[in-house]
């Protein structure tokens, strides 16, 4: 019999070394599923994941109002409502609004349960707001010319990605213009998502004329037999009256090789914004007609509830959502699922 | 035109004392108005609850004491309750003795850290005398880290930065549990400490708060580097979820300040309320602009003075003191008095006020001049015309403004205006403008009454002798704000002009 001194070779030791090390790993690597797992599973369908991100309740207001409605509407029920729909930064204008409507319903005897107020206020919403998601206008003849705009840091790149890969998913050509030579490295960032989603990309200097690039983008697109070319501006503040005219100037730009050009001027909006995106909606629409919104970052906790009146004074409906970081979280706007969460 | 929290608080205010006295009815009344202001100012619900029922008490309670005008009263009261809730001041930045000074940014997407984090290595650099390191931490955004780095190339400040995919080799790199941006940051600080720098600014990737996964990291990079400050970097334009990202930020990572950025907007401060009141951390610093000089200390004061429309004059003269030095400042006062004052020193001016900023956001600062500015459209270019028509003369021209007058001055006149590409009328007036304001700035100093500018009207009076007053004053005399539904009209008419 060999001696314990005989297994301690160094070609042993070696294995023995190299098994604890695989043993380590495998149970480093088991434990780091097991705690990725605690992960809330992933939610493929669109509007299954809207729901989702709106579902992140913000606490028992629903509860208050379950409590205080004993089939009478009276100061402590609407007081409850009007907290709901102000925490969901729908404004002081529309939620005077809908409520007015609500005791009018009431008086007329149309509500007598808590589910029929609730009902009401979300048959309200959901008409006020329905009907344009998810759908964009595309061109007879390509290409689609898409003006992507928005205020500073509300997602307007991130959104441009999602939008690049829902055309790519279609199987359609898509061209990126990186018309942002203004903040740093903007056109960088443009830059990674065109390579990591494997479309082109017309990019500018830092510090070249945005429209220039707009220029350069519609000749390559309508050379170069492009589907969709998906135009990225510079963040700016909408009172800024410069800039908001060098915006009009891309549009303007454009036209001069498509006609028909922007099919679409999307305004992205940030869904933790509050009252003041309604400026930004006006001031945006005046400069270049905006067509339709992307609320980005509707996966946070905000309801994003603007939109409301968004819609309902100048009349730019919401066409997709922005559900998180990568290029998949891109949902069609759906005001069902939109404003079940808003009460969720 | 929008309805800042200082256009519906004079609105509230205006109603509240229209019949002069104050009841226990109208203060109700005029409460409401406050609320319903408050509200579209994006404060939060519940911190609008709070702030209602402290200013109610305040005013019951202050209701017998006689001999105050009741209007004065109350608007003290809003305005120190606002005062108050948002007070006190403290721009401090904790600094470490023994280390270089670590501060960490954080914040969600989009707030404004990365720009946030260039401004203050700029204030660093030029008001404290630091020597500042920027970390490159956020590895989500892509482009991010070469973000970072022009900034610091034209800030002339070093940006310590890692590849993002780069891994630890071995046994280390597998049994580390700090995240990359944790390990990053601790590089950074020793990179730091080995370079001769003091100050560290750590600016960390942006996310959602509630992505539990996101904020473990920022949990990893405070635990290894002992952040000295961590500010919090929050976009002044957020609505009703202000309060709840202030809130899990502040909770989980303890913030030290709060950085309100996008101060440049049309928006006004409602967010500063919320998050003061729900974090109880000091709001350090306000971003007004894009531009890296554009940060400014924050004072509660001025906040709550600019909330209730009462102009900002201080700030004004700060801003001011920044681009003319006292002695400039003394010499060109000197000048005017006299009547010496020439073209010369009119460009000098200008200069000085283009450095200052945004004429319009300047002109806002101005007690009074708040209701005024919204009828007139700012372009940002105001005076650039005025600088043509005063760089198309000859030095001799603007060092004697009197060549330019009467009929001889005719000709030199047309030449100017050819050569600034403007039109006689234009160069005219300037020069009209010139002399009113001469003149008047000459009474003005034989009075030795500068300060009656800053009373009630004193703005009033003195503008038809400034430039371009006459048209402020015409465009406020056009009456009341218009409804919404007008601007509607307006919109709807542009529709149709445009499909012709």
């Amino acid at each position: 019999m060999k001696t314990l001194e005989a297994y301690l070779t160094r070609d042993n030791l070696i294995a023995a070394g190299l098994a604890l090390f695989v043993l380590l790993t495998l149970l480093i690597l088991f434990w780091r599923s097991r705690r990725g797992g605690e992960k809330e599973p992933e939610i493929l369908d669109p509007r299954e994941r809207l729901r989702h991100a709106l579902g992140k309740t913000r606490g028992g207001l629903l509860d208050a109002i379950r409590k205080t409605f004993r089939g009478k509407i009276d100061e402590e029920v609407i007081g409850s409502l009007e907290e709901i729909l102000l925490a969901a930064d729908i404004g002081v204008a529309t939620t005077d609004a809908l409520l007015e409507g609500l005791k009018a319903a009431y008086r007329k005897g149309e509500i007598q349960s808590q589910a029929q107020v609730l009902d009401y206020l979300k048959a309200h919403l959901k008409e006020k707001l329905g009907g344009a998601g998810g759908k964009l206008n595309m061109a007879e003849k390509p290409p689609t010319v898409i003006l992507v705009c928005g205020v500073n840091g509300c997602g307007k790149t991130t959104s441009i990605a999602k939008l690049t890969y829902y055309f790519a998913q279609q199987g359609k050509k898509v061209l990126l213009c990186a018309s942002d030579t203004f903040r740093a490295a903007a056109v960088d960032q443009l830059n990674t998502w065109a390579d990591r989603l494997g479309v082109a990309i017309t990019r500018g200097q830092q510090g070249a004329d945005p429209a220039s690039v707009a220029h350069d983008a519609h000749e390559k697109a309508l050379k170069g037999g492009f589907d969709v070319l998906i135009v990225d501006t510079a963040g700016r503040l909408h009172n800024d009256k410069n800039l908001m005219r060098e915006l009009e100037k891309i549009a303007r730009v454009g036209k001069k090789h498509v006609p028909d050009s922007p099919h679409e001027v999307l305004l992205v909006l940030d869904a933790t914004t509050g009252q003041n995106a309604i400026r930004q909606a006006e001031a945006f629409t005046e400069a270049i007609q905006v067509t339709g919104i992307v609320l980005a970052k509707l996966d946070g906790t905000a309801k994003g509830g603007m939109i409301v009146p968004i819609r309902e004074e100048l009349g730019i409906p919401v066409k997709f959502v922005g559900l998180g970081e990568r290029p998949t979280d891109l949902a069609p706007f759906d005001a069902d699922t939109f404003v079940e969460g808003m009460f969720s | 035109m929008f309805d800042s929290l200082s256009d519906s608080f004079q609105g509230a205010f205006d109603r509240l004392f229209s019949g002069g006295k104050l009841t226990a009815q109208n203060i109700d009344e005029g409460l409401r108005e406050v609320r319903k202001a408050l509200l579209e100012a994006d404060v939060s619900v519940s911190v609008v609850k709070e702030f209602i029922a402290n200013v109610k008490e305040s005013a019951v309670g202050q209701l017998q004491v006689e001999g105050v005008d009741p209007s004065q009263q109350i608007v003290k009261i809003v305005s120190d309750e606002l005062v108050r809730l948002m007070g006190p001041i403290d721009t401090r930045i904790k600094i470490n003795n023994e280390r270089p000074t670590v501060i960490m940014m954080v914040g969600l997407q989009g707030s404004g850290k990365t720009t946030t984090t260039g401004k203050l290595a700029k204030y660093l650099v030029e008001k404290k005398k630091k020597k500042p390191l920027l970390v490159a931490a956020d590895l989500q955004r892509p482009a991010a880290i070469e973000q970072l780095h022009v900034l610091g190339e034209s800030l002339g400040v070093p940006v310590y930065s890692e590849q993002p995919g780069e891994k630890k080799k071995g046994l280390t790199g597998l049994f580390s549990r700090q995240t990359r941006a944790a390990e990053v940051c601790r590089n950074g600080i020793k990179h730091a400490e080995n370079s001769g720098r003091n100050v560290v600014i750590l600016d960390t990737a942006g996310r959602l708060h509630i992505d539990d996964e996101l904020m473990k990291e920022l949990e990893d990079v405070k635990k290894l580097t002992k952040p000295d400050n961590i500010f919090l970097v929050c976009d002044a334009m957020t609505g009703q979820d202000a309060v709840h990202s202030a809130k899990q930020f502040n909770d989980r990572m303890a913030i030290d300040g709060v950085i309100l950025t996008k101060l440049d907007g049309d928006t006004r401060g409602g967010a500063a309320l919320s998050i003061k009141a729900v974090t109880g951390k000091t709001i350090k610093f306000i971003g007004t602009g894009e531009k890296l000089d554009r940060l400014e200390e924050f004072h509660p004061e001025r906040m709550a003075s600019r909330i209730l429309g009462m102009g900002d004059i201080v700030t004004l003269v700060e801003k001011a003191q920044e681009v003319v030095s006292q002695k400039e400042a003394e010499k060109s006062a000197t000048r005017l008095i006299s009547g010496k004052w020439n073209f010369e020193d009119f460009l000098g001016q200008l200069q000085a006020v283009k450095k200052m900023g945004p004429l319009k956001q300047l002109l806002g600062m101005i007690p009074g001049m708040g209701s005024m500015l919204k009828q007139v459209e700012f372009t940002g270019d105001e005076l650039k015309p005025v600088e043509a028509i005063i760089n198309s003369m000859t030095r001799k021209e603007r060092r004697n403004p009197e060549l330019l007058s009467g009929r001889t001055g005719g000709s030199r006149r047309r030449r100017i205006a050819r050569g600034s590409g403007t039109t006689v009328q234009e160069v005219n007036l300037i020069v009209k403008q010139f002399k009113a304001m001469k003149r008047m700035m000459g009474e003005l100093g034989r009075v030795g009454d500068l300060g009656s500018l800053m009373t009630p009207g004193g703005i009033e009076n003195a503008l038809p002798q400034l430039p371009g007053g006459k048209a402020l004053l015409r465009a406020r005399s056009r009456g009341p704000k218009p409804k919404r539904n007008k601007n509607k009209n307006k919109r709807k008419n542009k529709r149709k002009r445009a499909r012709r």
